[in-house]
């Protein structure tokens, strides 16, 4: 089964093409460039095409793959409707694909799932990523607003902390926001940090 | 109180205006609705969130409602069509050498004389072998059906002489400087966009093919229009509103810089104001043109959703050969759009309601005040470039003048 995956990210289309590969699914096609899409798809001729639903060539794609005089003709997995909770799934994953008409739906299936798999696990490392970043950027900004503290009235570093952690206990908010609100203050006050 | 969420897809165009403005300016919490807006960079990605679940509605292309609707590329699923939010607002944009060649390189000429000598070049080009291509933004869009019916009114053989392929709006300058268009027919701001790069000149606009023609839609999957028929009065009622505020003068500059949010167009707000105040810079270094209703929004019932926009629509697809015509299939078009409920959401209100449902499209030429349920109402004209009328009774007698 040939397979072509096409993604505007060359990070995701590796994850997708890593999952393929493992599964023994290893003729694979790979396309991340707009430019001739279609006329390289044509002469790939693909059983399967995978796309992110995000992917602005999708009305391209299926405008051209209705066009196509060719006997192997791609249309979109969402016409076989036997299974919509499959289909929710994937679109919530943010997959969408193209399959030969003919095709039979006991050999997609797998393939299928397996690509919303590795979506959804794409996508809780990029999620894992932006967290990841917040964190170390909240944690930046904790310590500029004990600096400060320490500095302005002249404590110790566990102290300065105990006193953001009761402020926002208090005041019913994070940590990070009393520290924002800290180091905002002393910015505009023309402070020297 | 407690806001009802609901959530509308939309394509970073200058017509996704009202349900942005209902949100942003608070008009749907207004109506107990918490509005969450969904952008994607497709029409299919639109059509298949609302298809499986992901949005409650979307602003959409009309056609591709009624091509949901017959199960066209995708399952058979019912559309309701409440309310219109927009009318024209399109353009088409010709590679510069191209429109100097047809000399329409120093403002808008009428679409009958910019036809024949745009129909004479692409007989040209067609005849030595290198055909012009013209991109539209979907197979299923206003932009292809409009365009297809310059070109075939103006004797160009669209199927023979002249390659019409699909182009994502955001890619409409990119596109024309690669040269893998020669024009194309899309929406604000990506004329504009393609004007400033230098890539492209603005030659026609969509409201000088058919004045008043539909463009697109509030959609929304039957099964869920019928269920929650509340919240869809309510929703329509804060989108009649947005349209208000749309297009009043001294809102233009704050409009324009809303749509340009990063969470909406992300784009210039210079240049989604020219649609928006319908001052459109048509090349590269010129003055900006008054073009008097380039885009339509709000007066003269703009968003009813007359049936026979629908029916017009249907039978531009057939035209096109993408629907094989029949009568339960024109019959269903025709179903996708609804003035029961528009008017059902407006009764009590100061909004006009006409009486009818459906008119002779492209039959009015002067301001004709027409019977209402509800208050006074104006049209001002909704002729096609060539004068042709539609009567949606009479399908089978307009399809055979082709």
């Amino acid at each position: 089964m040939r397979i072509a995956v096409i993604d505007d990210s060359a990070a995701r289309a590796a994850v997708i093409e890593e999952g393929l590969r493992e599964a023994g699914l290893t003729d694979l096609h790979i396309f991340l460039e707009r430019h001739g899409l279609a006329a390289k798809l044509e002469a790939c001729s693909p059983d399967v095409v995978l796309l992110n639903l995000e992917n602005p060539s999708r009305d391209m794609l299926e405008e051209t793959f209705a066009l196509s005089r060719a006997l192997a003709r791609p249309i979109a997995m969402f016409v076989d409707q036997s299974d919509e909770n499959a289909i929710a799934e994937a679109v919530d994953a943010g997959i969408s694909a193209y399959v030969v008409d003919g095709l039979r739906k006991e050999r997609i299936k797998p393939v299928l799932d397996l690509a919303v798999r590795r979506f959804q696990a794409f996508n809780r490392l990029q999620t894992e990523l932006a967290e990841a970043r917040s964190q170390l950027a909240e944690r930046k900004i904790v310590d500029e607003a004990k600096l400060i503290l320490m500095k302005k009235r002249g404590i110790t570093e566990p102290e300065a902390y105990k006193l953001l952690r009761t402020h926002a206990m208090q005041s019913n908010r994070r940590i990070a926001d009393i520290a924002q609100a800290i180091v905002t203050a002393e910015n505009l006050l023309g402070g020297a940090l | 109180m407690s806001l009802d969420p609901f959530r509308i897809g939309f394509l970073p165009l200058v017509d996704a205006a009202l349900p942005i403005l209902a949100k942003e300016l608070g008009l749907a919490e207004e109506q107990g609705i918490d509005l969450e807006l969904v952008r994607d960079m497709s029409w299919a990605t639109v059509r298949d969130r609302l298809i499986y679940g992901g949005t409650d509605a979307a602003h959409l292309v009309a056609p591709l409602a009624i091509a949901s609707t017959l199960g066209l590329d995708r399952p058979a699923t019912p559309m309701t069509v409440p309310f219109v939010l927009g009318l024209n607002g399109n353009a088409v944009t010709l590679a510069p050498p191209l429109a100097e060649a047809i000399g329409a390189q120093n403002g808008l000429l009428d679409s009958v004389t910019l036809g024949q000598r745009l129909a004479a070049l692409i007989a040209l080009r067609a005849r030595e072998g290198a055909k012009l291509r013209f991109g539209v933004v979907h197979r299923y869009s206003s932009h292809n059906y409009m365009l297809q019916y310059w070109l075939r009114g103006s004797g160009v053989d669209v199927a023979r002489d002249v390659e019409i392929v699909t182009i994502a709006p955001p890619f409409a300058a990119e596109a024309l400087a690669m040269r893998e268009i020669d024009g194309i027919c899309v929406g604000e701001p990506w004329n504009s966009v393609a004007v400033e790069r230098g890539v492209g000149v603005i030659i026609n606009v969509t409201s000088h093919i058919w004045l008043r023609g539909v463009e697109k839609v509030l959609a929304m999957q039957t099964a869920r229009a019928e269920a929650e028929g509340d919240i869809v009065h309510r929703l329509i009622r804060a989108l009649h509103k947005a349209g208000e505020v749309f297009i009043d003068p001294a809102r233009h500059s704050s409009n324009a810089a809303i749509l340009a949010r990063a969470d909406y167009l992300d784009g210039s707000a210079d240049l989604i104001e020219r649609a928006i105040a319908d001052r459109i810079t048509l090349a590269a270094g010129q003055e900006p043109v008054h073009i008097p209703d380039f885009m339509f929004q709000h007066r003269e019932a703009a968003n009813f959703p007359w049936i026979s926009q629908a029916a017009w629509l249907y039978a531009q697809m057939v035209r096109a050969g993408h629907v094989v015509k029949s009568d339960e299939g024109y019959a269903a078009a025709q179903r996708v759009f609804r003035p029961d409920i528009y008017r059902a959401a407006f009764v009590g209100t100061q909004v006009p309601l006409p009486g009818a449902s459906a008119k002779l499209e492209g039959g009015i030429s002067e301001t004709t005040g027409v019977g209402t349920v509800q208050g006074r109402l104006l049209l001002g004209p909704d002729r096609f470039f060539d004068g042709r009328a539609f009567d949606p009774d009479q399908l089978d007698a307009y399809l055979a003048q082709d």
